[in-house]
């Protein structure tokens, strides 16, 4: 189910405030070649080595569209339930900067390739929210300027000029830091899971600028009643948000500054803050009136861009299964929504899973093994699910184990333990069979374990006698002294003959 | 071997049959436009002249004519205008601020004339990137039409902004020259130094490696002694090209063989609004005169109206700037070309390389287009002239409809003299008057010697086609030709 966000107040000394967050998002687009150019984009090269001369803005040279890059939008577009715009135009956007060797990036202004889709984020507790995507268009990005190489000159590095990115600009739909947060997880799994863009936030293949303002209790409803911006507040762009964790805390100060700016008396001015995470502040980079005049005008060195229906269909229907479709899979295979989101959050987690399901494992079983084992394992190891130690069947083999009654969930702890060092891929067979911790069930082990019991604590005899329930008691002791490998079972039957136990229905 | 002057002043065809039949070396004949090129530095039609290179390229045509190999312009010298990119060649679009640049690349243009065989003699002036009428904007000094009046010593313009390329083959400097034409820069300045000059239909010729101006109306293009040699040239200038988005995916047809053939009951539209005040009466005479001949050989002359035509200009000189002024926002002093000396600072940089490095014509162009573009004024200019632009070439389209070719005057008057306009840009820019309309509309059109004043000066005709029509253009075109039957070249004055 999905439901308008919910707002996160904040208490100000006039009342209360409510939080609005919009958010453009930059993702570089994967495609091996540049958008305008046959360099390549490949990620660490030495400086200045990935540049053709179109991308340093030599004389005469003209940009030729590179068409896996308008697929990948498309694809994107397509993942974003949004609209793909069959006519499209490359705008110039004008300004002076050392690494815009052109003087003008390209971009789309007036008419993106992508209009409006809505994307559904997943909140902690289950929920889901509709954010509105305004648009997607395909832009150059451009060079790198290196301040801290030499005492008193600049350096540009052209390896990134001309590279495409995505910029897609959601609508102010979002009502807190975790919304925010919970957009980008959700964007970021969507392009991966198409392969559109890696999502590496920390190799700069995104990053994103969030939109934040205030309101009073009841202008965001209004907002979304009448479409007017007008009993929204004035909204300041946050530039060089480029982490989860930055996102939220960004979200945070800027939210309690205009609250704190605007019941001192002052008003929020429409500007240009950048995000420093050293001091976990915003800071005004440019206002509305320093902003540049970018001077949009249609690219006359490039066409109109045409898309063939068919080939945008023959897109459409190459796409994969998307995170929203998957976590409904999983959630009728009993998982809950929870659940559900965090296995489909990664498509490499959604895959292991699903691999764990292919060697047998139960789907409730499997997902309570890796939330409660295997996740936490992983994380204090810093390893992603692709660089675990410990593969999917085997995995499987451990909870199917569990499931047939063949080891308790004690041994089940070990074995995992034991297979993320040995790294066997098949505990049932190796580990169990090799170190004896087959469960025992042999009744005579069990009942010796038992008179041991019963001669060292003759008082809990009596106890229990008196008191059924405490048989529990008994049966730790017996696993205890069996080194954990008593089928449980078999003690606590073994138990209720010896102690004269009524069965307890 | 001929005499020198033989040589020289044969036409590209004539020359491509001697070099063919064996009746003359590229050797001698290169050697021959080197001579001359160097007697004739008081033109100042080259800014870099590259003979040594041309004798080289000869000795390798003679080598392939020799084997019976060769391309269909082997070893034909040719002067290209400093706008087109040359590997290894300096190009400096006649400004300050590309220094000594030298591509690493070649434009698509002239590789294809060397695909071909053809001999480069060097880089023709021109007005500083071709934003002018007369050559006189460039940072390499003006260039002196080689036809002077009959009454007067005093030195008159070429043309612009292809002014070098004008006088080159004017003056028998080359066989043929490349031009480009933005607003009217190959057939005005071919006009007025009496001479073929082809504007080809927007996307004909390939942009790449040509230094922009504006864009969406550059198109390059021949600069010839007749229609034949101009329709030789664009046979092998034009090309399908995956390196310009705007090249248009249409064969090259044989234009040479387009070209022969009556023009009877062809229709050739006069449009009524290119009877301007202020215009002399020799002009409009002498294209009463043009159409009679037309007629006389079985055209059927039919009036036509383009009603926009007075909104040409204004809106070629808000769309021209504005595209000028981001393209030329790549020439900043950072990565080649002029670098203003010991910069405060990034700013300091930009502004003074820019004011330093740039002409006052460009200066001015750039201003225009930075202004009609910004914020508050682009609803205002920049998107009014994209609709006129939208009025014209439809007028263009309805007109076409009751004819195939148009025939108007090339220039409002003959070649003025050095100075006489410089002091108004206004004045200046009406000698596009009859040629910017045909760039707005993406047309081709050319620039036929028709006659001279009174005084001596050569006048022209200018012929607009339907797009991609250069065959029919260029067979109207003929016919003008053979009807003026213009033989007339400039006395050599600066030889001697």
């Amino acid at each position: 189910m999905s439901a308008p966000a919910k707002a996160k107040t904040i208490k100000g000394e006039t009342g209360d405030w409510e939080i609005v967050i919009g958010m453009e998002v930059h993702a570089q687009v994967l495609s091996e070649s540049k958008l305008f150019s046959g360099a390549s984009t490949r990620f660490g090269a030495d400086p200045n080595s990935q540049v053709s001369f179109v991308d340093a803005g030599f004389p005469g040279m003209l940009p030729v569209i590179n068409e896996k890059c308008v697929e990948q939008a498309v694809r994107t577009g397509l993942g974003l339930k949004a609209q793909i715009n069959m006519s499209s135009i490359f705008d110039r956007k004008n300004y002076f900067y050392p690494d815009l060797p052109q003087g003008y990036q390209i971009s789309q202004y007036k008419n993106p390739i992508v209009g409006e889709g809505e994307v559904l984020i997943d909140l902690k507790d289950g929920e889901t929210i509709p954010v509105g995507i305004e648009r997607l268009h395909l832009e150059q990005d451009a060079g790198k300027s290196l301040h801290d190489q030499h005492p008193d000159s600049s350096y540009v590095d052209l390896n990134r000029s001309g590279i495409a990115l995505m910029e897609i600009v959601t609508k102010p739909h979002m009502r807190s830091s975790e919304e925010a947060a919970a957009f980008l997880k959700k964007l970021r799994a969507i392009v991966r899971y198409l392969g559109t863009c890696d999502g590496n936030m920390d190799e700069g293949s995104m990053r994103a600028d969030v939109n934040v303002s205030v309101c009073k209790i009841g202008g965001y409803e209004e907002f979304r009643r009448t479409g007017s911006f007008k009993t929204l507040g004035t909204r300041c762009e946050i530039k060089n948000v480029n982490s989860m964790r930055f996102i939220a805390q960004a979200v945070e100060y800027e939210a309690r500054r205009q609250v704190d700016l605007i019941e001192g008396g002052g008003t929020v001015v429409q500007e240009t803050r950048l995000f420093d995470s050293r001091a976990g502040e915003t800071r005004s980079m440019r206002s509305k009136e320093e902003a540049h005049d970018y001077r949009y005008f249609p690219d006359p060195d490039l066409l109109p861009l045409e898309l063939d229906p068919a080939w945008v269909e023959a897109i459409r229907a190459s796409l994969p299964e998307l995170p929203d479709e998957k976590k409904a899979r999983f959630m009728a295979l009993g998982l809950s929504a929870y659940d559900a989101a965090v296995l489909v959050s990664e498509r490499e987690t959604a895959d292991y899973f699903e691999a764990m399901l292919a060697a047998g494992a139960e789907a409730k079983a499997a997902v309570n093994w890796l939330n409660n084992e295997y996740f936490g394992r992983l994380n204090k190891a810093g390893l992603a699910i692709n660089d675990g130690p410990v593969s999917a069947k085997a995995n499987a083999d451990i909870v199917a184990m569990v499931a047939e009654g063949l080891i308790s969930g004690k041994i089940a702890k070990d074995v995992l333990d034991i297979e993320w060092e040995t790294r066997t891929g098949d505990p049932r067979a190796a580990i169990v069979e090799a170190r004896g911790m087959k469960q025992v069930t042999d009744t005579g082990a069990i009942d010796a374990a038992i008179e041991a019991v019963i001669a060292a604590n003759p008082d809990k005899v009596e106890e229990v006698k008196a008191k059924p329930k405490l048989a529990g008691w008994f049966v730790g002791q017996v696993m205890k002294q069996t080194g954990g490998k008593a089928n449980p079972a078999a003690v606590n039957a073994a138990l209720k003959v010896r102690l004269n136990l009524p069965d307890e229905g | 071997m001929a005499a020198s002057n033989d040589l020289i002043s044969m036409t590209l065809a004539q020359a491509r049959d001697a070099l063919r039949d064996g009746k003359v070396s590229s050797r001698e004949l290169t050697g021959a436009f080197v001579s001359a090129i160097e007697a004739a530095k008081p033109l100042n039609a080259f800014i870099t002249e590259s003979g040594e290179q041309a004798l080289k390229m000869a000795d390798a045509s003679d080598q392939r004519i020799a084997k019976g190999e060769g391309g269909a312009l082997e070893g034909l010298p040719l002067a290209i205008k400093d706008l087109f990119c040359t590997r290894g060649t300096r190009t400096t679009a006649a400004s300050k601020i590309l220094g000594e640049f030298v591509p690493p690349y070649e434009s698509t243009v002239t590789q294809n004339l060397w695909d071909a065989g053809a001999v480069m003699l060097g880089k023709t002036n021109l007005d500083e990137f071709a934003m002018g009428s007369s050559n006189e904007t460039s940072f390499f000094g003006p260039v002196f039409n080689p036809w002077r009046a009959n009454d007067s010593n005093a030195n008159l313009v070429p043309g612009g902004s292809s002014g070098g390329s004008a006088a080159a083959v004017a003056a028998d400097l080359c066989l043929a020259a490349t031009g480009t034409d933005t607003g009217g820069s190959i057939r005005q300045p071919a006009a007025v130094t009496g001479r073929v000059g082809l504007k080809p239909t927007y996307g004909r010729c390939s942009r790449f490696g040509i230094v922009a101006f504006a864009s969406s109306l550059d198109q390059a293009g021949p600069m010839t002694k007749t229609v034949r040699d101009a329709a030789i040239m664009l046979k092998t200038m034009a090309s399908v090209d995956a390196k310009d988005s705007t090249s248009a995916d249409l064969a090259v047809p044989d234009y040479e063989q387009l070209m022969e053939g009556s023009i009877k009951g062809l229709r050739v539209g006069i449009p009524k609004e290119y009877r301007i005040d202020g215009v002399p009466a020799e002009i409009d005479a002498l294209w009463t005169r043009g159409a009679d001949w037309l007629k006389a050989q079985g055209a059927e002359i039919v009036e036509v109206s383009l009603p926009h035509t007075k909104y040409a200009l204004p809106t070629y000189y808000i769309v021209a700037p504005a595209e000028a002024s981001s393209n030329l926002a790549r020439y900043d002093g950072v990565r080649f070309g002029y670098r203003a000396a010991d910069p405060k600072d990034i700013t300091d940089l930009y502004e003074r390389s820019r004011g330093e490095g740039f002409g006052a014509e460009v200066q001015r162009r750039v201003l225009i287009g930075t202004y009609v573009l910004s914020a508050g004024y682009y609803d205002a200019y920049y998107a009014k002239a994209q609709k006129l632009r939208t009025l014209i070439a439809r007028d263009f389209t309805s007109a076409f409809d009751q004819c195939d070719v148009l025939l108007t005057p090339a220039t409002p008057g003959p070649a003025f003299a050095i100075g006489s306009k410089t002091a108004d840009p206004l004045e200046m820019y009406l000698n596009d008057v009859f040629t910017v309309t045909v760039n707005l509309a993406g047309l081709p059109g050319i620039a036929v010697p028709a006659g001279l004043t009174a005084n001596g000066l050569p006048l022209g005709l200018q012929l607009i086609g339907k797009a991609f029509d250069e065959g029919t253009l260029l067979r109207a075109a003929r016919a003008v030709e053979e009807a003026a039957d213009f033989k007339h070249s400039p006395a050599k004055w600066w030889s001697v």
